[in-house]
């Protein structure tokens, strides 16, 4: 049984880091995290790694080059909870 | 050509008696003791299982970092020197520049010894399991020693040298004198000067290892520091940061500033490791230099010298380093100035002694006293054949004092000392 992915949860996640919060209030599945929302880029191995706490996965390097969006965060995130 | 004026506008400290300027003034006066018995220490089997520490709740680290900056803090170190640092900022009428134009004339130097070093524990263990990748991007900025001034320069956005000097516990000292010449030579025309220490068994250990400080007074906290007693048995570790706003006079004056005191020179140098000088031991020949050295580049003459803010950290060398002074300024006696140390409220604040120690300076020329030494009621015989008891206060006494001298010396046999001079109003 693969567990849901809450998008609240992972939005929550996000949230702090956000330093552009008119494009977060706006917020597509597109919108891109470091050209969008400022967030530091430096920071984005901090996003992962509370991903990998609340979703309870292993992100490797390469899957983590590609959460650059929500959307592409959700694809990465299902993929690693299916295959756990 | 005559020298540029450098003035103090602004005073920041986190020290183990007072964590605001305001409180830290009221308790040098009233000689209040910042040492206190660390359970952990004792359950780590320290000899010594004392310790000063600026005490504060977690709720006050939120009127300096943000959530994002709170997250993952485990550098003590940072903290005390981001908040002596905006304290001091604030203090000299400052705002965080929230423009993108970076304040090209104002620079931060800011010293310490080592950084962080419970986070970089924490790191050393993930690394050891084989989890490197779980430090996340909070590790390189708790850790690497410039890490402070880096915090400080970003804060407060400054476009001018921005930098973390380190020589053991002469670091304090020398950041204040690095700031003043970086001002002299017209760099620039503010530098936020200072120091940090980290609070943490880690850093302590060695010393504590190298059997300096003081093993018999675990039940007796706040009497275990005792600069230029009988009875003194070595420095009690401390910790914190101080942190002052050193700026050029014009800069000052046409901004309407306040101005506490003024720097009139000072002098850092080293004795080599020879001559009685080792790694841990200073070379007495050197000790008078600097202090001769700093005399003649502020212009002024021993006699000059109102008070001075010694090192004497506590152990038996304190009567080493009043026969330098007494050498150094050619006094004895009666006709020695006031002398005082900080060390017997707050214990060796080691990389922030000298910056802690400096705001006490400040604060006495400014508030026109000169603080009580405790814990020194049996004074060390070796300091009284040279100088008078009534050079050594024990209690606070007013008095306007025009020049006082602050020197810190460190391992390395590295020497810093500077001049103050009260500032008068000269409208």
């Amino acid at each position: 049984m693969s567990k849901e992915i809450n998008i609240e949860e992972l939005k929550s996640i996000i949230e702090p880091y956000v330093q552009n919060k008119e494009n977060w209030d706006n917020l597509t599945d597109e919108t891109d995290f470091i050209n969008d929302l400022e967030i530091n880029s430096a920071n984005l191995v901090d996003i992962v790694l509370d991903i990998e706490d609340a979703f309870e996965i292993e992100i490797d390097n390469e899957s983590m080059e590609q959460m650059l969006t929500i959307k592409s965060s959700i694809t990465v995130i299902k993929d690693k909870i299916n295959n756990k | 050509m005559s020298k540029r004026r450098v003035v103090i506008t602004g005073l920041g400290v986190v020290s183990p008696n007072g964590i605001s300027l305001r409180s830290f003034n009221k308790a040098i006066q009233k000689g209040e003791s910042g040492i206190r018995f660390e359970k952990e220490l004792e359950k780590l089997k320290f000899s010594c299982q004392l310790a000063g520490k600026p005490i504060y709740s977690d709720d006050y680290l939120n009127n300096y970092f943000n959530n994002i900056e709170l997250r993952g803090l485990n550098a003590s170190g940072l903290e005390y020197g981001v908040i002596a640092g905006l304290d001091a900022w604030r203090d000299a009428g400052f705002e965080l520049n929230n423009s993108d134009e970076p304040l090209w004339d104002v620079g931060v130097i800011f010293g310490t010894g080592i950084l962080g070093v419970d986070k970089f524990r924490e790191a050393i263990y993930k690394v050891d399991e084989g989890k490197v990748r779980r430090l996340g991007s909070t590790t390189v900025p708790q850790t690497m020693a410039s890490g402070i001034s880096a915090f400080l320069g970003g804060k407060i956005g400054c476009g001018n040298i921005v930098t973390t000097n380190s020589s053991a516990c002469s670091t304090g000292t020398e950041a204040i004198l690095m700031g003043y010449n970086h001002i002299l030579t017209g760099q620039a025309e503010v530098i936020l000067a200072g120091s940090t220490s980290d609070a943490s068994p880690y850093v302590w250990g060695g010393f504590d290892a190298m059997r300096i400080l003081p093993n018999k007074y675990n039940d007796n906290e706040s009497k275990a520091s005792r600069p230029m007693s009988a009875s003194a048995s070595g420095f009690v570790p401390g910790s914190g940061a101080g942190a002052l706003i050193i700026e050029s006079y014009e800069h000052a004056i046409k901004r309407g500033a306040k101005i506490y005191a003024e720097i009139l020179g000072g002098n850092s140098n080293s004795g080599g490791q020879r001559n009685g000088g080792s790694m841990t031991a200073p070379n007495s020949i050197a000790v008078q230099k600097c202090i001769k050295d700093a005399i003649k580049n502020a212009n002024i003459t021993a006699n000059d010298i109102d008070a001075i803010n010694g090192h004497l950290t506590a152990t038996s060398k304190d009567s080493t380093e009043i026969k330098n002074w007494c050498e150094a300024l050619n006094r004895y006696g009666d006709d020695f100035p006031y002398i005082n140390s900080l060390k017997g409220m707050t214990g060796h604040c080691l990389s922030a002694s000298g910056s802690i120690e400096a705001v006490a300076t400040v604060l006495e020329l400014n508030n026109e006293y000169i603080f009580g030494n405790i814990n020194c009621d049996d004074l060390n015989p070796k300091i009284t054949a040279l100088i008078s008891e009534k050079s050594i206060p024990q209690k606070t006494i007013s008095y306007q004092a025009n020049i006082i001298a602050k020197a810190s010396f460190g391992f390395g046999d590295v020497n810093a000392c500077i001049i103050f001079k009260k500032y008068k109003n000269e409208k």
